[in-house]
């Protein structure tokens, strides 16, 4: 190939330079990117090529159902929890369990929680670092930083000697010699457009959300006993709550630990709103003509929708965070999503390291193959061992191509805001409509990395101010005398069908995320997860449609050819995941799973 | 910017602390080593003219989980461990730059910095597929993890992953995931199991090599004896439960609410070596039995075919309530570990009590080195 147009209607041309980037780091997991640029250093070609492959479904054959929450938790130690809540909500759904309504709301509120910290973390110590220049930071007048931090925000620490004091331990950390994680950084890039002062006050907030952090998951440690990995439990949660008698200062959950959980959930608003959304503004405020990555956003986004308010309730109208599918840009138009129908969630294999016997078809999760084929297309450059440039004609990826209704989508806090969006929801318009306002953009701006990334911290505020909701909800049932946390009606594999599939979905913090289960004779038949990474790092399908990562970095010029400043940029405002979006293989490189849907 | 490279003492006074705290510091290293006093101007002399120490922290097949929880620490902040303690050079995790300015890293601190850097290791090579399971830089992950150890003074294994293989070598470890020892098999690695391990064990280990200029000591099978010398059930604040035979018997039962032992829910408790119950969790709020979730055995080789978890360990007769089976005690204490080992801080005056015999501890040979189910 040289210039050809995707069926999904982008122009991709391989003909110039390559560059590869590999590692992409701030990631979760192994990720390699290789680009073509123009003699201007612009983009027309992308090809994102998951490096990592653990099995994780393969391991779960054959075991307790009770167990596999545990197991699938571990695919994921950043965004953790979300794959066993999913978990547990699969297996809930195959066994026909219900849950009480509060171990709803302490789901809820652990799923909040950690968007919040996720969503900041992301922000500031994954993402940041491609818009911030810290060694510009050096240059900045301490007086005017805290100037500029107190026209944006009420939040206490900005005073002249608060950043002063910043200012001077990073200038002996760079004088040192030894720059640690800042070392071969991209400093002084032409596409860093802040000035110091603005540089110096997001430098002084990674510091204090790093420190920050560590306080908001300790709602997981309450109801969970630790993070990362907190304990879940199908049926409900193990944590019991005790608010009165002599035992309640040993139960898992008393009045003390409820406070601790309260003080938590004020914090974290507190900081959200007053540094991580007024630093996001500013920065926005300075890159706002830098409107590149839209990709798929705005055009094909998938959102399962989240937080039932009453337990047990699938239905769109008890979902806070709303479900729904956008497709060719028709944001008019929110199509229903049915994650048990076997023509919507497909996946393809033909340009990932897998083989179906059938390789122009997609096949459901309940009916999904995986069979290992780690095979280098005629065009690659360099040896099995040693990958110099990828064929992207050929199969390229360990994450295979998730398609809904044959369509690539983008899914992540952007595509849940324009489902919520579309569907003319207030919670999530006027947020984003007072964004753009302030920005001065037009809509259409939404759909960029920077709207991605400002989505995410939207998200962060809603996500904030939702664990609040869910801290009321769940004092006003205790206050109402339930106490219940688990159903253990059906805990014993004797109460269970013979046969029972069933499928688990969350809004994780990256995007849609999917579990499906087959139980057979009390033990796992089958276990497939489709995963938010795999929807945006999807590689290219039959067709020829590109996934969201590589359609996103098309046409964006880099300032330095030498440097994947923007690439990083771009690819992290999907904050990528690749230890979730990576598949399983068979123990023998045999065929490993086909299961016949009931 | 500067290729100059400050002392570990200059980044101390330059972080804020003063002359005074810093030779008291020193003096209070070389009493906790068993020194005479004189030592505490050497220590101080070592310390003014070494760099911070360089940690090239790699991450392999794994989920991460160890970073996240690496920057939950509370004491020492993760912030101060990387200003002030450490200088980390290479942690894909949270470094700015990628690709081949990331990778360049790699090649230039193991020249620079020759047999005085540390290899920590989150996650683990695959070996099956010529090892490209896992592929950093278009070549298998355990290629560049020997190319790196090779010239490391030490190396740390964290988490269950890097020291025993964890979830995805359980069975039937598709991916061959193999833990570091079995393919860096010439250099001291201290294994800091769980799942992940505790925030502040990980920045304690990192604290006492940096302050102490040693290894901690290490149980037979590579632990620190300090945080892997108990078993969870032995402080667990559940035990007297235990002992008077109040068990929860159903999830959220009237025993669940009252906090008794959680054994038959199938609890790991009394296998499982690890400090969740007297360090626990995230600042101390809480750890999983006081959640009123059993433990899962998260730092155990082979937690994970061990299940299914919510299986009882064996029925409970006289109850193995008060140390029924007395540890064992091993002579194979850390010692060999890492003799000679000695971190840049205190270089090498601390070096002649690393070795020093010991008696009388109780590390073992480990009940649970039990055979893989």
């Amino acid at each position: 190939m040289s210039s050809i147009t995707t069926p999904n209607g982008f122009s991709v041309d391989n003909s110039g330079r390559r560059m590869v980037v590999d590692p992409v780091t701030r990631i979760e997991g192994h990720l390699r990117v290789e680009v073509n640029l123009d003699a201007n250093n612009t983009i027309q070609n992308a090809v994102s090529s998951g490096t990592m492959w653990r099995g994780l479904e393969v391991i779960l054959r054959g075991r307790d159902p009770r167990d596999a929450w545990a197991f699938t938790e571990r695919i994921c130690g950043v965004c953790t929890g979300v794959h066993a809540l999913t978990s547990v909500r699969a297996v809930e759904d195959a066994l026909g369990i219900k849950i009480p309504a509060n171990a709803n709301t302490i789901r809820n509120l652990m799923l909040a929680t950690q968007w919040a910290q996720d969503h900041l973390i992301h922000f500031y110590h994954l993402h940041a670092l491609d818009w911030v220049d810290v060694v510009s930071a050096l240059k900045a007048d301490p007086k005017a930083t805290s100037a500029l931090a107190q026209s944006i925000s009420p939040w206490p620490n900005s005073s002249p000697g608060y950043f002063r004091d910043v200012q001077t331990r990073l200038k002996k950390f760079v004088e040192s010699g030894q720059l640690g994680p800042f070392m071969n950084g991209y400093w002084g890039n032409a596409a860093y457009l802040l000035p110091p002062v603005a540089n110096l006050m997001a430098v002084s907030h990674y510091l204090e959300a790093l420190d920050f952090q560590r306080e908001i998951i300790k709602i997981h440690t309450v109801f969970g006993g630790k993070n990362p990995h907190p304990n879940w439990l199908v049926g409900g949660m193990a944590c019991a709550i005790n608010l009165d008698g002599p035992l309640a200062a040993g139960a898992p959950v008393n009045i003390v630990q409820l406070n601790l959980v309260s003080s938590i959930v004020d914090r974290t608003i507190a900081f959200i709103d007053q540094v991580y959304i007024p630093d996001l503004k500013a920065i926005a405020s300075f890159y706002k003509g830098w409107q590149y990555g839209q990709g798929l956003s705005g055009r094909n986004v998938l959102a399962y929708g989240e937080f039932p308010v009453h337990a047990n309730d699938w239905s769109d109208g008890n979902l806070m965070m709303p479900r729904g599918a956008i497709v060719n840009g028709k944001i008019s138009e929110v199509l229903p999503v049915d994650l048990r129908d076997p023509n919507q969630v497909q996946e393809f294999v033909d340009h990932s390291w897998y083989k179906y016997p059938n390789e122009a078809i997609g096949l459901h999760p309940w009916s999904g193959i995986t069979d290992p084929d780690f095979r280098l297309g005629a065009k690659t450059v360099g040896t099995k061992t040693h990958i110099r440039q990828l064929d992207e004609a050929a199969k390229y990826s360990f994450i295979k191509a998730p398609r809904w209704r044959g369509h690539a989508m983008e899914v992540g806090p952007l595509s849940r805001f324009t489902v919520g969006y579309a569907k003319g929801m207030p919670e999530f318009k006027e947020p984003v409509d007072k964004l753009l306002k302030d920005l001065g953009l037009p809509f259409e701006a939404l759909f960029t990395t920077l709207g991605r990334t400002a989505a995410r911290g939207l998200e962060a505020s809603w996500a904030a101010h939702a664990m609040r909701t869910f801290h009321d909800q769940l004092m006003a049932n205790l206050r109402a005398g339930d106490l219940a946390t688990a159903s253990t009606a059906k805990w014993e594999p004797s109460t269970w069908p013979a046969e029972a599939k069933g499928v688990g979905q969350v809004e994780a913090p990256r995007g849609a995320l999917g579990h499906w289960v087959h139980i057979k004779s009390g033990k796992i038949e089958s276990y497939q997860a489709v995963v938010p990474t795999t929807w945006n790092g999807s590689p290219r399908d039959p067709a020829g449609n590109i996934g969201p990562f590589e359609a996103a970095l098309l046409n964006t010029p880099l300032a330095d050819g030498t440097q994947p400043l923007e690439i990083l940029r771009t690819l992290h405002s999907f904050d990528p995941c690749l230890a979730c979006s990576t598949h399983v293989m068979a123990p023998d490189g045999g065929e490993l799973v086909r299961v016949q849907a009931l | 910017m500067p290729a100059e490279t400050h002392t570990f003492y200059e980044v101390m006074r330059a972080q804020g602390t003063s002359r005074r705290s810093f030779l008291k510091f020193c003096s209070l290293t070389a009493a906790a080593l068993g020194l005479e006093p004189f030592y505490a101007a050497r220590i101080a002399e070592a310390m003014e003219t070494k760099p911070r120490i360089p940690v090239l922290w790699m991450h392999g097949l794994e989920c991460t989980c160890c970073s996240e929880s690496f920057i939950r620490s509370g004491h020492p902040l993760a912030k101060d461990v990387i200003l002030k303690m450490i200088s980390l050079d290479y942690d894909d995790t949270l470094m700015a730059s990628a690709g081949y300015q990331a990778e360049a890293i790699l090649d230039e601190i193991p020249k620079k910095y020759p047999g005085q850097y540390i290899l920590a290791v989150e996650g683990n090579p695959p070996l099956n597929e010529d090892g490209m399971f896992c592929i950093v830089g278009g070549r298998p992950f355990v290629n560049k993890l020997k190319e790196v150890a090779s010239n490391a003074m030490a190396v740390i294994a964290w988490g269950a992953c890097a020291s025993w293989g964890c979830v995805q070598s359980a069975r039937p470890n598709p991916t061959a995931a193999t833990p570091i020892d079995k393919v860096i098999t010439d250099k001291p690695i201290i294994k800091v199991p769980g799942c992940p391990p505790i925030a502040e064990v990980m920045t304690g280990v990192i604290t006492y090599v940096v302050t102490f200029g040693r290894l901690p000591e290490l149980d037979a099978r590579g632990r620190p004896l300090m945080f892997y010398g108990q078993r969870i059930h032995d402080k667990c604040y559940r035990r007297p439960h235990f002992d008077a035979g109040q068990f929860v018997e159903a999830w959220d039962d009237q025993g669940a609410r009252e906090g008794y032992c959680l054994y038959k829910m199938g609890c790991r408790g009394p296998t499982t070596y690890n400090a969740c119950s007297t360090t626990r969790w995230n600042g101390g709020v809480s750890f999983p039995i006081q959640a009123g979730h059993g433990c899962i055995g998260c730092s155990e080789e082979y937690f994970w075919d061990n299940g299914p978890f919510y299986q009882r360990l064996s029925p409970i007769a006289a109850g193995f309530g008060v140390e029924a089976t007395a540890d064992e005690v091993g002579g194979a204490v850390a010692a060999v570990a890492g003799a000679g080992v000695v971190a840049h801080a205190a270089g090498s005056i601390v070096k002649h009590v690393y070795g020093k015999k010991r008696s009388g501890t109780n590390a073992r040979s480990g009940p649970d080195e039990g055979d893989r189910p």
